[in-house]
């Protein structure tokens, strides 16, 4: 059964916030989710190998060498705020003061 | 210019033979997608630069011949937003391998195509960029989440699109279309460059109204590829070499998927599709997939649990979205997320995250992936016996706008059909075969690993022998 709490809690994990509103919506909704997926208890998989992955490709080793890639200017283009060619994040544990 | 009937190897002779030039084709396909994007919404960005071959080589079929290519897919130097408010303003500075090999197979990137958000949807009703409508009847949704892609090829504007599809996102808008579509082998084609939503299911694939052209495209886009280590470096055969029969071909129906939940008027069409397979000589019996009654739960947690981990990227500081009035780092964080990604994106990273979370992995996310074992033996028992697994790709047709968006489960159990051939990840693909109450019906076919010429020469013939092409849809089909 999911609850608001565990709501919260995951959403605490998942770095994401909900209002009050947005939070009951998600709860019912993960809720009856939540309730779709107890119907793999069904399921008989003792002993049942799970799959992670399903790729044919055998994993190859290659050169240590090194190559062109993309350049400082390219890199910081997306970036939302930069400052000398650097990436600019608010204080970390403070609440901004400077 | 009327090229809606053209397919890439006509359009390819009049280019030889100078009836059209290339930059004639070229502004034709900019002034139709002009003219029906108001009405479709299917692209998000159009390349109005796009640059017109000067000369044709005769001996490549695919130069100077539109792609649109859906908005997951990177193109360097072309905003590729994901749908998503997170990335709205993100312009790749690098293109992603299935692009690079398109352009140097001489296609032309024309724009790129609407999308559920991060591809989680079933009816591009999730894009931060509006709806797209479905050109047959513009009150439907084009199905998800490569919605933009399949109305773009439906309505004519493009030959061929590009899609993704990780639990059917191509073949589901596909068979809303009315048109050709493909998702290859897990491994055929490369998902470097191809913005991840769960990287055990996605595919890259093809959408196309003749089933020759999506051969075409997929043939210039597989291969290995050194930055995806999942890509397979298994010889790319020649797609293009089409023989269109299916005499004595082995073909399986599973039992799970004519089931009470496929619309009696979708069943009567498949049926009627199948019964054309058998009366040209194919070997049609029923079968069963004992756990793919499970396949949306499966899906659910270990799709959700792989964006979970997936979108954990975007957290305001490299690019993408970022919140103003924050006061520290995990605000940013928080408030760049919460504000970035909608609800459908947010609901499947809280699954994800409450899956693999400590006390509930064993339980969900564990148990998941051993039932997808169980689908994968199921499929591998058929498999020894019979060359495809056919049925419907959807259990009903195009559903109406709004009518599904606020109930997460009825929308999710829409991909019920498609999602097995994802987690067992072998190659599928819908092709049209009729009308259900005015829209069209898409027949899935499913190969084994590699065995797409299989799907190619069944769809071809499907589409020679129903002449589905005939129909046009309300919108486009008239340029």
């Amino acid at each position: 059964m999911i609850d608001k709490k565990l709501v919260q809690h995951v959403a605490q994990l998942a770095k994401l916030e909900f209002d009050e509103e947005q939070l009951n919506k998600f709860t019912k909704q993960l809720d009856e989710i939540i309730t779709m997926e107890d119907q793999l208890a069904q399921v008989k998989t003792t002993g049942v190998a799970p799959t992670t992955h399903i790729a044919r490709q055998k994993t190859s080793f290659r050169a240590d060498e090194v190559v062109p890639t993309n350049s400082q200017e390219e890199l910081l283009q997306n970036v939302p705020e930069q400052q000398n060619g650097l990436i600019k994040v608010p204080a970390i544990l403070d609440n901004g003061e400077e | 210019m009327d090229y809606f009937n053209e397919t890439i190897d006509s359009i390819h002779q009049k280019l030889v033979a100078k009836e059209m030039s290339p930059q004639e084709l070229t502004q034709a396909t900019l002034t139709n997608i002009q003219r029906l994007n108001p009405h479709l919404n299917a692209f998000i960005t159009v390349n109005d630069q796009a640059q017109a071959p000067k000369e044709i080589d005769t001996e490549n079929p695919l130069q100077g011949i539109a792609l649109a290519i859906k908005d997951n897919i990177l193109t360097k130097g072309m905003k590729t937003t994901a749908a998503s408010r997170m990335l709205a303003n993100f312009s790749p500075i690098y293109s992603a391998t299935v692009t690079a090999k398109a352009l140097n197979a001489g296609m032309i990137n024309i724009g790129k195509t609407n999308m559920d958000e991060f591809a989680m949807g079933s009816s591009t009703e999730t894009s931060h960029f509006g709806i797209t409508k479905n050109p047959w009847n513009t009150a439907k949704v084009p199905g998800g989440s490569s919605g933009g892609s399949a109305a773009a090829v439906a309505s004519g504007q493009v030959l061929a699109a590009l899609g993704t599809d990780t639990g059917g996102s191509i073949r589901q808008p596909a068979s809303f279309n009315g048109i050709f579509g493909i998702k290859p082998t897990y491994g055929r084609v490369s998902r470097w460059g191809v913005i991840a939503f769960s990287s055990s299911l996605d595919q890259v694939g093809v959408l196309s109204r003749h089933v020759a052209d999506s051969a075409h495209v997929l043939k210039a886009i597989s291969g290995f590829d050194a930055h995806d280590n999942t890509s397979s470096d298994s010889p790319v055969p020649d797609y293009t070499k089409i023989t269109p029969q299916v005499k004595g071909l082995k073909v399986a129906v599973p039992e799970e998927f004519m089931g009470a939940g496929v619309q009696a008027e979708v069943k009567k069409q498949i049926q009627l599709a199948i019964k054309v397979l058998e009366q040209n000589g194919a070997i049609v019996d029923t079968v069963s997939l004992p756990h793919a009654q499970y396949a949306v739960q499966v899906y659910y947690i270990i799709a959700s649990s792989e964006a979970s981990s997936n979108l954990q990227r975007y957290d305001g500081i490299r690019y993408g979205f970022r919140a103003e009035d924050v006061h520290n780092l995990e605000d940013v964080y928080v408030k760049s997320r919460s504000e970035g990604f909608g609800d459908e994106v947010k609901r499947r990273i809280m699954l994800g995250t409450f899956a693999l979370s400590a006390g509930y992995y064993d339980a969900y996310f564990n148990k998941a992936a051993q039932v997808r074992t169980l689908i994968i033996d199921d499929f591998k028992k058929v498999f020894a016996d019979y060359d495809l697994v056919v049925g419907p790709t959807s259990p009903t047709t195009a559903f109406d706008i709004g009518s599904r968006i606020d109930d997460p489960l009825v929308m999710y159990m829409n991909d019920i059909l498609t999602i097995p051939a994802n987690l067992a990840g072998l190659p599928a693909a819908s092709v049209p075969v009729g009308f259900a109450d005015g829209m069209p019906v898409g027949l899935q076919l499913i190969a084994q690993p590699f065995a797409e010429q299989t799907i190619f020469n069944a769809a071809q013939f499907l589409e020679n022998e129903i002449n589905f092409l005939q129909q046009r849809p309300q919108i486009g089909g008239q340029n």
